[in-house]
């Protein structure tokens, strides 16, 4: 069958090689094909669901924060831990360069199969995670480092001793300081954003979300069981609770939605992370041309404005 | 797994995992001649219940309305109530929204969930601001994120102390993401009164949990709690689910916090106003005369 989508895919690969390994400039012929990717990809997957975009986010292949971080920043190194007793698996952090400019990024941390899950507790933080991430944002703010981080969670885990070692006020010490923290930070939903534990590294001057991933404040599942008493009502809360990328745009809420290889991410991670580079890129130098002032005074004006009317 | 979830999980908690003193979640006042105490049976004489702040003898708090608890606390007419925020009302359009928010208006009397203002303790100046968990669980959108958000940033202008009493049930699921992003709002605006050197005092009551936990109500100065209240980030049947374990009935209420050294203080109702007026006195409030 032909695939129009896939064959502008194949193409821009073989474009993007012949750039690497002849070490040509080839931007301009790719950007003209990844727009008309683009088109094509709003004609075809124009009616897409809600609910297939859920499925995506949640597709087992689908591209981790290591793996984004392993196309985008070849010079990430890892550091570890809370300095508090714990190194929790579920966030990752370290230090790399975008563009030459040194940055911190932090993210969650999924397995990729089911050992590496039990490793990462499913990508799902307890309070030490958050924790770990404020140790590297005020480190990030000692150094006048922007800060990227990448966020793929269900939610902050909800255990016994997470809650007795303070999940609730982990997750609100982050937000409390991301508020004001002084240097540029850019969120990137990947995957799932799930809640609070998504918002515990995602205050930020600019939201970005790539096509098929998803950012609630409850799983549709749960939305349908709370609101409908009928968790099989799964896939109508996923339209009603306005979860996805394009939904959250329209709300004021992401600042940009990421393109995503045809039939998702996770179909080719080299060609999505080429896709979101310079998206990143982008933003990185809008937000690193603002004095400290414009950019506090941003940040929290862009979350002002999200429920107000004429403010 | 989310706030959301837990709201859930805690609203339909079936009965036997009760905690022996954990009230009902039941938040209608008290009415009629007689109130039954929830937790030990006893009836009272509603009259002389409200002359008692509302609390049985055997410790049992009884729900406030933000009504009663800002005339429990402020001095006699000081209350200067601020206008509620311009907010867009139903912001994902959910379907019959906008008829549950008349409902709760018309059965309480209020516009939302919280109330907020300028008052005086004992003479000292303060800004207030009281959930109330009568309207929509207390659950927080657009108008509560926003209405605390802009009263802290006017206590950042007039340099005063903020009071703020929690009683949520977490998230407004109707607001999804828009819900969310306030507890952003609200962190934000508190960030900056913090850096201005100014207190802020957060007085979690029952119930307290979700974003509502994870956010404004464990981000003061001093963050104290009323006798077993309930406190916490995800709802007991979704953590015994996870962890297929069984709780201990204390869990997640105000003393066990406190021993998790997640609270500084578990004050009782009747010191409420004692304690608020010493804490604003340590830090440098000043009484002004009108
Ligand atoms: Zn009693």
């Amino acid at each position: 069958m032909f695939d129009p989508i896939k064959e502008v895919n194949e193409q821009l690969g073989k474009l993007r090689e012949t750039a690497e390994t002849k070490g040509i400039d080839l931007s301009r012929e790719m950007r003209h094909l990844e727009a008309k990717l683009h088109r094509l990809e709003k004609d075809i997957y124009g009616n897409i669901k809600p609910w297939d975009r859920v499925q995506l986010a949640r597709n087992p292949k689908r591209p981790t924060t290591l793996d984004y971080i392993a196309q985008l920043f070849p010079d990430f190194i890892e550091l570890h831990g809370d300095r508090h007793g714990y190194d929790d698996a579920a966030i990752i952090a370290g230090l790399a360069t975008l563009d030459g400019t040194p940055v911190t990024i932090i993210g969650h941390q999924r397995g990729r199969n089911t050992k590496e899950n039990m490793h990462r507790n499913f990508g799902m933080p307890h309070p030490e995670g958050y924790r770990k991430a404020l140790r590297f944002m005020k480190q990030a703010e000692k150094f006048n480092r922007p800060v990227i981080t990448f966020i793929d969670t269900k939610g902050a885990y909800p255990g016994k001793a997470a809650e007795e070692r303070g999940q609730s006020e982990a997750i609100a010490r982050n937000l409390f300081e991301m508020a004001t923290l002084k240097v540029p930070i850019i969120s990137i939903v990947i995957g799932e954003g799930g809640s609070g534990g998504a918002l515990g590294i995602g205050v930020c001057d600019r939201l970005l979300m790539l096509e098929n991933s998803t950012y609630s404040v409850i799983s549709p599942e749960g939305a349908a069981a709370l609101l409908w008493k009928d968790a099989k009502l799964a896939e109508r809360a996923a339209e009603t609770m306005k979860i996805t990328a394009q939904d959250l745009l329209n709300l004021g809420i992401v600042d940009e939605v990421v393109t995503e290889v045809f039939g998702g991410a996770h179909i080719d991670v080299s060609l999505q992370s080429s896709l979101l580079k310079p998206v990143l890129a982008q933003h990185m130098m809008e937000l690193r041309g603002r004095t400290q002032n414009e950019l506090l005074q941003g940040r929290a004006a862009k979350y002002h404005q999200i429920g107000t009317i004429g403010s | 797994m989310n706030e959301g979830e837990a709201m859930t999980a805690f609203f339909k908690r079936p009965k036997r995992y009760m905690p022996l003193r954990q009230r009902e979640p039941k938040i209608d006042a008290p009415q009629g001649l007689m109130t039954k105490c929830p937790s030990c049976k006893y009836m009272h004489y509603t009259k002389q219940l409200n002359e008692n702040h509302k609390v049985c003898d055997c410790g049992y708090h009884f729900p406030l309305s933000a009504d009663e608890r800002i005339r429990m606390l402020v001095d006699d007419q000081s209350f200067e109530k601020f206008a509620g925020p311009l907010v867009k009302e139903n912001p994902l359009n959910f379907p019959d929204y906008e008829d549950k928010l008349e409902k709760d208006r018309e059965r309480t009397g209020i516009e939302e969930a919280i109330v907020c203002g300028r008052a005086t303790i004992d003479g000292l100046s303060v800004v207030v601001c009281v959930m109330d968990a009568r309207f929509r669980m207390g659950s927080m959108g657009a108008y509560v994120g926003e209405a605390i958000a802009s009263a802290v940033r006017t206590a950042t202008k007039e340099r005063l102390p903020v009071v703020l009493f929690t009683a949520s049930g977490g998230a407004r699921m109707q607001e999804g993401m828009v819900s969310l992003m306030q507890m952003a709002n609200t962190s934000i605006a508190l960030k900056q009164h913090d850096e201005a050197g100014l207190l802020y005092v957060a007085y979690l009551t029952h119930p307290t949990t979700g974003g509502v936990s994870a956010s404004f109500a464990m981000l003061g100065d001093v963050n104290v709690a009323e006798p077993g209240a309930l406190i916490g980030f995800a709802g007991r049947r979704i953590i015994e689910q996870t962890i297929r374990e069984k709780l201990p009935d204390n869990f997640q209420t105000a003393e066990f916090l406190l021993e998790a050294g997640q609270l500084d203080a578990v004050v009782h109702r009747e010191q409420m106003r004692s304690f608020l007026k010493k804490m604003i006195e340590l830090h440098g409030g000043e009484v002004h005369h009108v």
